[in-house]
């Protein structure tokens, strides 16, 4: 069938038939392709970028690209500070964060409530102390105030709280999670870490989309220090950003060597991420294809129709051109470079849509989904995959009515009788 | 060079069963110019399709050039329609989104020939034709006349061993009628064997031999 004579009639016959076809059904036919390209690309692309979102969120305001986090037995990570002065005088390291985290209970309603029957406004938060110029410089924190402002180094008893702790600003009601109500910046709290307890104010409201920040209280490191009674200044958490290029699982592995890792556990970012995000992540993207599937579907018959209604009101003129000797191959061969030409052209105008807009605009105005700013994953390779599998399958659809059309007879087509 | 020996063909439609051809026995030499004639539904045109290899008939033998239809397949057929036949049809059939050019280039190109020589010699049957000035011009931007002489063109482009024509006047008025068959006289002169079938006596006439046909048989034959 692919002989070359074929392949030079039917390249002949299709270019001449595309360059004077009606400009508008041809434009509307690389739109129907540039829109299942988007279909294909970007739906999968999105729900994958919604977990992705998420990903990129933990590692740009949590943990960087490695975290060192105290061992299951401890609360803090033993030797933090020489730990830390290790990591500052590595080549590979950008900037770190250390962060004092214990368990406590914030009490709102403490000064009201008289008796001890009364329902508590209270509720169990992580509570962490920070150097609020290292974290801002490390996580941009301060990005994330919903309401108040962020702390100062100087700040005495004053807190940041996630917004999830806040009834006003929380979901609603969440398994094991309490909700302070009626708590707003200026309002004081009573807090409770082990035997400590002190009053603070709140200062501002951070609403961050990583889950455990969203559920915690922040101090200035200083003041946490006192309150938790830790003289030896020995951190919970020490988030590790590495320059551009630095491979964080080479790193870790290289903590790991450095014996670190007998003082707290050591994990990438993609390690420090619940398991469950990967496991939605892979859910999504399954859906995605799902959805970009149909997509396919729908533009493999979009194209077959295209191609047999094309070909049907040129039944008689592809009757001619067997009768006068052109081989029905060639006819067939000149309907695929058709279909490889409407496919081609809305990929490459859905390549410039992509690229050039839809992956830069999202990139710089993620789509505030409620729990991930979601970009748009799109890696080139999956991109072409996808493109070859839209080609392939616009050309098989367009080749299957071309020779349900060449094979009728040819003295019928010619002389239009059914 | 193209004969006939007891062709029959029978269209069945459901339980009807249409004898269009009932047994006809024809002969063509080489460089004679046949007219077929006959009322409408004589079965003239279904005559010129089982001889031009564009049908099949019910029964009967066909040989051309010495070589028994019957027994070609399908791809030697269209091999054949494309290197030994040329076509001109009423209604001229030329592809509205190809140009004169690369209407009468196509089946050269179809033959192996490259494509500048395909167009080279497109032209020059063109200009045979008068047609120098219309190679790009599209099938709808020439009147009747020029798009019949560009399917002439189409036709004998490639010098074929025989030229079937229908009804090649049908749709023509008469000054185009007259200029398409003074080209069919000029290819003849130079040896071109043509088998036209027509309604016109007006032109019928113009050939070697007449055939008239009525109700599917060879009714009279003029040698002229």
């Amino acid at each position: 069938m692919f002989s070359l004579l074929n392949i030079r009639v039917g390249w002949y016959l299709a270019l001449r038939q595309i360059r004077r076809s009606s400009r508008w059904a041809t434009v509307l036919i690389i739109f129907v392709m540039l829109l299942t390209f988007l279909n294909l690309v970007v739906v999968t692309g999105i729900l994958v970028g919604l977990i992705e979102g998420i990903n990129d969120s933990y590692r740009t305001q949590y943990v960087g690209d490695v975290i060192i986090s105290s061992l299951e037995t401890k609360n803090y990570i033993e030797n933090s500070p020489s730990i830390i002065s290790f990591l500052t005088s590595l080549p590979q390291v950008d900037r770190i964060a250390a962060r004092y985290v214990e368990s406590g209970v914030a009490d709102a309603n403490y000064k009201t409530r008289t008796d001890p029957n009364d329902k508590s406004n209270s509720t169990g938060a992580q509570f962490a102390g920070i150097d609020p110029i290292a974290e801002d410089r490390f996580s941009n924190l301060s990005r994330y105030m919903l309401e108040g402002e962020y702390l100062a180094p100087d700040d005495y008893d004053k807190v940041l709280v996630g917004h999830q702790l806040l009834s006003e600003y929380s979901f609603g009601d969440q398994p094991g999670l309490t909700t302070l109500k009626g708590v707003k910046v200026g309002s004081k709290l009573r807090i409770t870490i082990g035997s400590a307890q002190r009053e603070v104010t709140v200062k501002g409201v951070l609403k961050s989309k990583i889950g455990e920040l969203s559920v915690r209280m922040f101090m200035v490191d200083t003041q946490f220090r006192g309150l938790i009674g830790r003289s030896d200044y020995n951190v919970a958490e020490i988030a590790v950003k590495l320059h551009d290029g630095n491979d964080p699982a080479a790193f870790r592995d290289f903590l790991l060597n450095s014996d670190i890792g007998r003082f707290g556990k050591i994990k990438t970012f993609i390690e420090s991420i619940p398991p469950g995000v990967a496991d939605i992540k892979s859910t999504f993207a399954m859906l995605g294809n799902m959805i970009s599937s149909i997509g396919l579907v729908v533009a493999s018959i979009t194209i077959f129709i295209v191609i047999f209604i094309n070909a049907l009101t040129r039944r008689k003129f592809i009757g001619i051109l067997k009768g006068i000797g052109i081989k029905g191959e060639a006819i067939e061969i000149s309907y695929m470079i058709q279909s490889f030409f409407y496919a081609t052209c809305g990929s490459a105008v859905g390549l410039l849509v992509l690229y050039g807009v839809l992956v830069p605009l999202i990139a710089a105005h993620p789509i505030d989904f409620p729990f991930s700013d979601g970009i748009l994953v799109a890696p080139i390779p999956d991109t072409l995959a996808r493109i070859a599998l839209l080609v392939f399958s616009t050309i098989i659809a367009g080749y299957i009515p071309a020779r349900m059309i060449v094979r009728k007879n040819t003295l019928d087509s010619i002389l239009g009788r059914t | 060079m193209i004969e006939t020996r007891h062709l029959i063909k029978t269209f069945q439609d459901g339980d009807i069963e249409t004898k269009v051809l009932k047994g006809i026995d024809f002969k063509a030499e080489s460089g004679e110019f046949v007219a077929i004639m006959g009322r409408s539904g004589a079965g003239k045109s279904t005559l010129m399709y089982q001889m031009s290899l564009l049908d099949e008939p019910t029964s009967g033998e066909i040989t051309i050039n010495g070589r028994d239809a019957h027994a070609m397949s399908e791809k030697e057929k269209s091999q054949f329609r494309l290197q030994t036949f040329g076509y001109v049809f009423q209604d001229y059939a030329l592809l509205p989104e190809l140009s004169a050019l690369e209407n009468v280039a196509l089946p050269l190109l179809m033959q192996g020939l490259s494509k500048e020589r395909a167009e080279t010699q497109a032209a020059q049957a063109l200009a045979r034709m008068g047609l120098s000035h219309r190679l790009g011009n599209l099938p709808g931007q020439l009147s009747g006349g020029e798009q019949q002489r560009v399917s002439i063109s189409r036709a004998v482009a490639h010098d074929p061993a025989i030229l079937f024509a229908d009804e090649p006047t049908a749709n023509l008025d008469r000054i185009s009628s007259q200029s398409v068959m003074e080209i069919f006289q000029e290819l003849h002169a130079k040896g071109q064997t043509i088998i036209m079938v027509t309604h016109e006596d007006e032109y019928g006439t113009l050939a070697d031999r007449i055939i008239h046909l009525d109700d599917g048989r060879i009714v009279g034959a003029e040698k002229r």
